[in-house]
């Protein structure tokens, strides 16, 4: 039983912190109908500039966590301003390769500035406080991770559904062209995708490295494709969904890994993508969409 | 061009390429471009079998390494010599019914192939039927469990798990490399020009309109998914044959797909010429005359800026961001070489000279 | 069904969720014939063209060509509590040809907004038509075991392309051709299907009146030189009443009205959908 529940608790943490990068993809698709190859990468370098912050610069954790999302929000706009818009026009294809071309990129810089060795991640003390509750031992992030998740998911909500800026993303993701001539400023409404979307991935990313302590180049990858499942698997362009999507990956994950078929935890992922894919491509949360002959 | 004027170039093109090769196996087995030319010609052909999916039919998948995965393995179980088994397989033993098995080199490729051919039929008919790029991450989620099954524990009397296989033979002559690689592309190059090649095309460009000229989308996309499937797994099992060792993380996602895209991509989606200059200048200078961008270089006491270990690499990858973002069409575009084409470059080139001299 | 009758639609409803786009359509047509379905923008046009040539599966109804039934379906699943037509329980098998296959029988289409093969020259664009027909499989095609047959298909469409003046430009990429042209290959890439019944679907969109003349004279002579049936939407009223041997009017997805270009013209509930219903009228 409290087996169970320890792998409960761990299951919805990690779960809320690929929440978190699952509404950057979820967002981009949304709107731009692009997988954002990038958005995986972009998280680990978020990793790496914590590593620089804290280790590095020896700035305090406050300090760090701010310039840590800053810089994240500059890498994916910056990265969106280079590289997807100037192919807004360009046939899918070319987009989702320069999404990839990014990806590779990122990974290779990151090899390249901070070498493949894993790097250990620095330590914010009060996160990694150990707290008990009756048997369960566990340390203070894995409680945070998913309040902070929340709240951060109704805060985002409420700002698609009731604000002006939020009104401008949902309509540009039902109709880029119409929006386009309603006025609206499509690339603003991109960068602004962008910006929220690379913030979350900053808090993301330290909510996930923290309790593993390394980061290393490709440690962006497999997370990024699970949190991509995760916004499939709740219905691409649904926020509340992708939290869902979110949650059910990393249950799933950490029941199967404290199982005997722990080898498989990733694989299973892949599979639920596969199925999810068939029998519902829209999601649990997804519209649906067809072309027009 | 007259017909005889392109048989006497074509004749001449293949004698050239053979004496390229013929060269090559002369030098000493240390020789770089020995070793390079031989790798280049091995990633030709997995650019190529990518490109006739991606490029050709317009389907875009990253299975790439799966497939590749799928045909090295196949053809390392089949052909690790009986005596060298025990030692491969210190850890976990070999399983019974392998101890013995083993076949000829020509049969274990052919044989790769179809296992990797046969996984494409498994599941493109079902993926298949996804959009876009729902279809991309969901080859790539394929290839991501074809890698995590392999190097599992339960075939650890098979594949040897995580360990992974090694002592793989490879053929007697040096040039047998280049036969294969080159019947394959003949292949391949002859499908797409056939009225099946026809049929990919026209999907590439319009599924909606293909299918109301009576092309039956599911079965040529599916047979397109199986023809690159099958040279994939040949692909794979040539570049084990290349590395004599193969594991789970030898062709991942980095390392085998998205390296191979690039080929693809510089070279023109598309276009099976463009695929084929595209790996030989993307090896040759990747594994060779790029290489010093790996390693610290002095000038007298000064040293070069830039230049250590993930240099290279990161070049590369703004190579490719340049070429998707400024040359979309890589080097060919969706053509291929033909003698009737250089003939034009050619008196295009004099024509435009004659003008701007009359100008004069 | 009377003997010649090569499409007969019968209680077609074609309902997208909540929303019916066809209602209750029932059309027949007959060989030799050039009929014309006419109706404003979002009537279902183009709807019941898909539901013929296989792109949709109707929601009910069936389609039969020269007298062979070639789709039919009733409401299942979640359709049976929102079907809104009529003609329920009428119909109980469930067949969803695809595209391809209807263009196998002898249905070939264009479309609205044209559709080439834009990386195929001209000569591709219509030689793509002839897969359908090949004997030949992958390795025959490949190594040419089969040359006799690609090479007669190549004869034949350039044979196509000089009949309808397109040999000129046969090398030409598809999509740098005129306008006019790009309808006109269309047609042809149709032709080389080999089909008994062509369906155009608004052939004349964007032509002005000269060139709308000229196609008018084409679609005649393509009618007589290939033995065709002609289905077609077309909004210019003067091709339609210069070249339909009958008319359908559809609106708001139901048929209003049918028959010789005189009588739809004439009809008053044509004239309303066309025009509104005038103040006086409601007076």
């Amino acid at each position: 039983m409290d087996a169970f529940l320890q792998n409960c608790l761990n299951g919805i943490s990690i779960g809320s912190s690929y929440a978190l990068i699952a509404i950057g993809y979820t967002m981009v698709y949304g709107i731009l109908r692009l997988i954002n190859f990038a958005h995986g990468d972009i998280f680990m370098m978020a990793g790496y500039f914590m590593i620089i912050a804290m280790t590095d610069l020896m700035l305090p954790w406050y300090v760090s966590v701010i310039l840590v999302i800053l810089a994240t929000v500059l890498l994916g706009v910056f990265t969106e301003k280079l590289a997807y818009k100037p192919l807004r026009s360009a046939p899918r294809m070319s987009i989702m390769i320069s999404a990839i071309g990014v990806s590779y990129l990122l990974q290779n810089l990151a090899t390249y500035l901070f070498s493949a060795l894993p790097k250990s991640y620095p330590t914010i003390g009060f996160l990694s406080q150990k707290i008990v509750i009756g048997n369960i031992s566990t340390s203070l992030v894995t409680f945070i991770t998913p309040i902070l998740t929340i709240l951060l998911v109704v805060g985002l909500v409420l700002l698609v559904n009731k604000t002006k800026v939020g009104m401008a993303m949902r309509a540009v993701s039902k109709d880029f062209e119409t929006a386009q001539l309603m006025g609206i400023k499509i690339n603003n409404v991109i960068s602004m995708t962008f910006v929220i979307g690379s913030a979350l991935a900053a808090i993301g990313s330290i909510l996930y490295f923290t309790p593993r302590t390394q980061v290393y180049p490709l440690a962006g990858s497999l997370p990024g494709l699970k949190c991509f499942v995760a916004a499939v698997f709740g219905g691409i362009g649904s926020v509340p969904g992708a939290l869902l999507g979110g949650f059910l990956i990393g249950l799933c994950e950490t029941f199967i890994k404290a199982g005997r078929f722990s080898e498989f935890s990733d694989a299973f992922t892949f599979v639920i993508l596969i199925v999810v894919l068939l029998f519902r491509p829209t999601g649990l949360f997804g519209e649906k969409i067809s072309e027009k002959v | 061009m007259k017909k005889s004027t392109k048989a006497i170039c074509s004749l001449a093109a293949i004698a050239v390429l053979a004496a390229v090769i013929f060269y090559a196996g002369t030098l000493p087995t240390t020789s770089m471009f020995r070793t390079t030319f031989q790798m280049a010609s091995i990633y030709a052909l997995l650019a190529v079998s990518m490109n006739m999916l991606n490029g050709v039919t317009g389907q875009f998948s990253l299975g790439q390494a799966g497939f590749m995965t799928l045909g090295a393995y196949t053809y390392a179980i089949l052909t690790i010599p009986v005596a060298a088994r025990p030692n491969v397989y210190y850890l976990y033993g070999v399983a019974p019914w392998l101890e013995n098995l083993i076949l000829p080199i020509p049969v274990a490729l052919i044989i790769s192939g179809l296992v990797a051919a046969l996984f494409a039929a498994l599941i493109g008919a079902p993926v298949l039927r996804l959009k876009s790029d729902y279809f991309a991450i969901a080859t790539l989620g394929f290839a991501e469990v074809v890698r995590i099954v392999v190097a599992s524990s339960w075939l650890n009397t098979i594949t040897n798990g995580s360990l992974g296989l090694n002592n793989i033979p490879s053929f007697k002559s040096y040039y047998s490399t280049f036969g294969v690689v080159i019947i394959c592309i003949a292949i391949m190059g002859l499908i797409k020009n056939s009225t099946y090649g026809r049929s990919f095309k026209a999907i590439r460009d319009d599924e909606i309109a293909a299918e109301a000229m009576g092309i039956n989308l599911a079965k040529t996309k599916l047979l397109s998914f199986v023809i690159s499937s099958f040279f994939a797994g040949i692909g794979g099992a040539l570049l084990a044959m290349y590395l004599k060792a193969v594991s789970a993380t030898t062709f991942t996602l980095a390392t085998a797909t998205y390296y191979i895209l690039l080929m693809v991509v510089i070279g023109g989606m598309g276009s099976i010429s463009g695929s084929i200059i595209a790996s030989f200048l993307v090896i040759f200078s990747k594994e060779w005359w790029l290489r010093f961008l790996d390693s610290p270089a002095y000038i007298g006491s000064f040293q070069v800026p830039l230049l250590r270990s993930g240099f290279r690499m990161v070049i590369f990858s703004i190579v490719l961001m340049v070429v998707v973002l400024f040359f979309r069409k890589g080097i060919m575009g969706d053509k291929e070489i033909t003698w009737d084409g250089i003939h034009r470059l050619f008196t295009a080139k004099k024509k435009k000279r004659e003008v701007s001299d009359d100008a004069r | 069904m009377m003997p010649g009758n090569v499409l007969h639609i019968e209680n077609v409803v074609m309902q997208f969720g909540g929303v019916v786009a066809v209602n209750n359509l029932n059309l027949d047509i007959n060989e030799g014939e050039i009929v014309t379905l006419i109706g404003p923008n979002g009537a279902g046009k183009t709807t019941a063209f898909n539901v013929v040539t296989g792109v949709y599966a109707p929601t009910n109804g069936s389609v039969s060509f020269c007298g062979r039934k070639i789709v039919e379906n009733y409401p299942k699943g979640k359709m049976k509590k929102l079907y809104k037509g009529e003609h329920i329980g009428e119909y109980t098998n469930t067949m969803e040809p695809t595209p391809d296959v209807i263009t196998k029988m002898g249905i070939a289409r264009t479309f609205q907004n044209i559709r080439l093969f834009k990386n195929l020259s001209v000569f591709e664009n219509v030689l793509i038509s002839k897969h359908l027909n090949r004997h030949s499989n992958i390795f025959t095609a490949a190594f040419k075991i089969n040359s006799k047959e690609e090479k007669k298909n190549r004869e034949d469409v350039l044979k196509l392309l000089e009949i309808l003046d397109l040999a000129d430009v046969k090398d030409e990429m598809a999509t740098a051709l005129p306008y006019g042209q790009q309808r006109k290959l269309e047609i042809a890439r149709a032709l080389a299907t080999e089909p008994k019944l062509l369906l155009l679907d608004e052939p004349a969109a964007g032509m002005n009146p000269q060139e709308t003349l000229e196609l008018t004279e084409f679609i005649r002579k393509i009618k007589d030189d290939f033995n065709l049936t002609v289905f077609m939407i077309e909004h210019h009223m003067d091709l339609v009443m210069g070249i339909s041997d009958r008319i359908y009017v559809l609106d708001f997805g139901k048929l209003i009205a049918e028959g010789t270009p005189q009588e739809v013209q004439n009809n008053p509930k044509v004239i309303e959908a066309y025009l509104g219903v005038s103040d006086d009228a409601e007076n």
